[in-house]
């Protein structure tokens, strides 16, 4: 592999993350982290614990206000208009979707597509069509997203962000609230994005997922950290975190805790 | 992208004042009002200014996606409000010009119909009725719209997907609010003095259509049809500016949209009067 394949997709250097909300306030300190190309990560954390702040900081969308930041060897500070084209090289899922309800489904993950291709909607249909066979939404596609239930309208974000072929996959907490089936579909989904698709031209993609529940992520392959009391842990394989003594990591298993009840 | 927002609105921060006590003396309580006033003056003409360069410079950019959200903004701002127009063309001539044409015509002052009609209906009340109008039935839906879309997370989508939210949600309403607004008070001038001649007619005012269409043409001139267009398009363009700053100005939560679709549209009202005056002083200088 040449140097330039091998550099760290994302790298973060005593980085402080602000809430999306109020970047003023501050959620996570100190954040030292390097993604290699074709890892999957899984970061763990209780709810506000900054998971959705640390992945749109690292989708570019909001600046560190400590630190340093960078995709693909750029400081996320530059990423402007000039630098669109390594933006569109990350996909993001949003918690929910975050979808827009305006338009149908087939509509939502052909924006993207039609934005930055200026394709025409007949260009972009042939695209789209794989894409949405591909995920089993095809018989959903000209429903609104409010029509269907959650669980497919989390996979419409996913086919919404893979549409421009990314090279980094970002979900935030994909599996939060998901059915059984669904679950699974996402988990083996998500496996064989990271192993190289057809649909990405067979290269592996690097994910990152964050979560409040690691149980249905157990997979060796993977790299879990830790976020808690403001602070990012890399905690390593699946092994190492079952060995973890954390309390929050045992939570986040689903130990049974000592309570007060 | 994203900066274009922050800088209009990182500026303006207006909650903080907002939600500070009241004021215990009057002159402070005006101070707070004036500063206000400032901060939203100065997020808004950063807003139009940055809508106008994202205009020009990505006039080429996504045609395919921008030039169909333009057309339907067109039909949702202009063609989709003409029944409504016609109504109040038809009323406004009733009630007011067709009172008008027959009090001038009783009192033989029937010369100074067509500069009577010019003044009054072309220069002013045509044009700041339809922005009136509009404001009220798209403005408000403006606010409503971004403001659900921004506490939805659906301008963090976009910018997710590198799409400029300006660009995609702005400039479209902008360019067909002010296309609207413009087609919109032509319709309403002519059926308005249409229908006023109609309800003078009805009362036997000894005025012939050839005369009345002859007198308003000779009260006209270029200058007009100049200040008419530019002032139509320039409430369009302000209110569309004021309803999408106040709907995406800053992160709302769901129960905040009513009270800022409010505010909006007070402020939509004064902008609308203050372009107002700026054209009568036009008129009164050339």
């Amino acid at each position: 592999m040449s140097e330039t394949e091998n550099a760290a997709v994302i790298e973060m250097r005593e980085v402080s993350v602000g809430a999306m909300r109020d970047i003023s306030f501050v959620v996570l300190e100190e954040v030292s982290w390097t993604v290699a190309p074709g890892e999957f990560w899984t970061v763990a954390g209780q709810p506000y614990a900054g998971k959705s702040d640390l992945l749109m900081l690292t989708a570019g969308l909001m600046a560190p206000v400590k630190g340093e930041c960078k995709l693909f060897g750029t400081d996320t500070r530059m990423f402007g208009e000039a630098k669109l084209a390594e933006r569109l090289r990350v996909g993001l899922v949003f918690a929910g979707g975050q979808l827009f309800n305006q338009l149908t489904i087939r509509e939502n993950v052909a924006l993207p597509l039609q934005y930055h291709r200026d394709l025409t909607p007949a260009a972009a249909a042939q695209a789209v069509e794989t894409l949405l066979e591909l995920l089993e939404l095809a018989p959903l596609a000209d429903l609104a997203p409010t029509s269907v239930s959650d669980n497919w309208r989390q996979r419409v974000a996913l086919a919404r962000a893979l549409i421009l072929k990314p090279q980094v996959l970002l979900l935030d907490n994909p599996l939060a609230g998901l059915g059984t089936r669904h679950l699974h579909w996402w988990l083996r989904c998500l496996d064989r994005l990271a192993r190289g698709h057809d649909w990405c031209d067979g290269r592996p993609m690097t994910v990152v997922v964050t979560t409040d529940d690691l149980r249905p992520w157990r997979n060796a392959d993977r790299k879990f950290a830790l976020l808690r009391d403001k602070k990012f842990f890399p905690l390593g394989g699946w092994n190492d975190v079952e060995s973890a003594n954390d309390p929050v990591v045992k939570e986040l298993l689903a130990v049974p805790l000592e309570t007060t009840i | 992208m994203r900066e274009n927002l922050a800088k209009a609105f990182a500026l303006t921060d207006t909650q903080i004042f907002r939600r500070a006590p009241l004021p215990k003396s009057y002159s402070d309580f005006l101070g707070r009002k004036l500063f206000l006033f400032l901060l939203t003056l100065q997020g808004l003409v950063a807003f139009a200014l940055i809508t106008l360069g994202v205009i020009l410079r990505k006039s080429r950019t996504a045609r395919n996606v921008i030039r169909p959200r333009i057309r339907r903004e067109i039909a949702r701002a202009g063609v989709a409000l003409l029944p409504m127009f016609l109504f109040v063309a038809l009323a406004l001539g009733f009630l007011v010009i067709g009172q008008t044409v027959s009090a001038l015509a009783r009192v033989g002052a029937t010369g100074y119909l067509g500069s009577t009609m010019v003044i009054v209906v072309v220069r002013e009340l045509g044009p700041l009725l339809a922005a009136m109008l509009v404001l009220a039935r798209v403005g408000t839906a403006h606010v409503i719209e971004l403001g659900t879309a921004r506490a939805m997370g659906e301008v963090e989508a976009l910018e997710a997907l590198g799409i400029d939210p300006v660009h995609y949600l702005i400039v479209p309403r902008v360019l067909g609010m002010a296309v609207g607004v413009f087609a919109l008070t032509v319709y309403l001038i002519i059926g308005a003095l249409a229908s006023g001649y109609l309800f003078a007619f009805l009362q036997d005012v000894p005025l012939t259509p050839g005369d009345y269409y002859k007198q308003i043409t000779e009260a006209l001139n270029w200058l007009d049809f100049v200040l008419l267009a530019l002032k139509t398009i320039a409430f369009g363009f302000f209110i569309a500016i004021v309803t999408c700053y106040h709907g995406l100005a800053q992160p709302l939560r769901l129960d905040d949209v009513s009270r800022v679709a409010v505010r909006a549209v007070t402020q939509g009202v004064i902008v609308c009067v203050l372009i107002d005056t700026l054209f009568i002083l036009l008129y009164l200088v050339t």
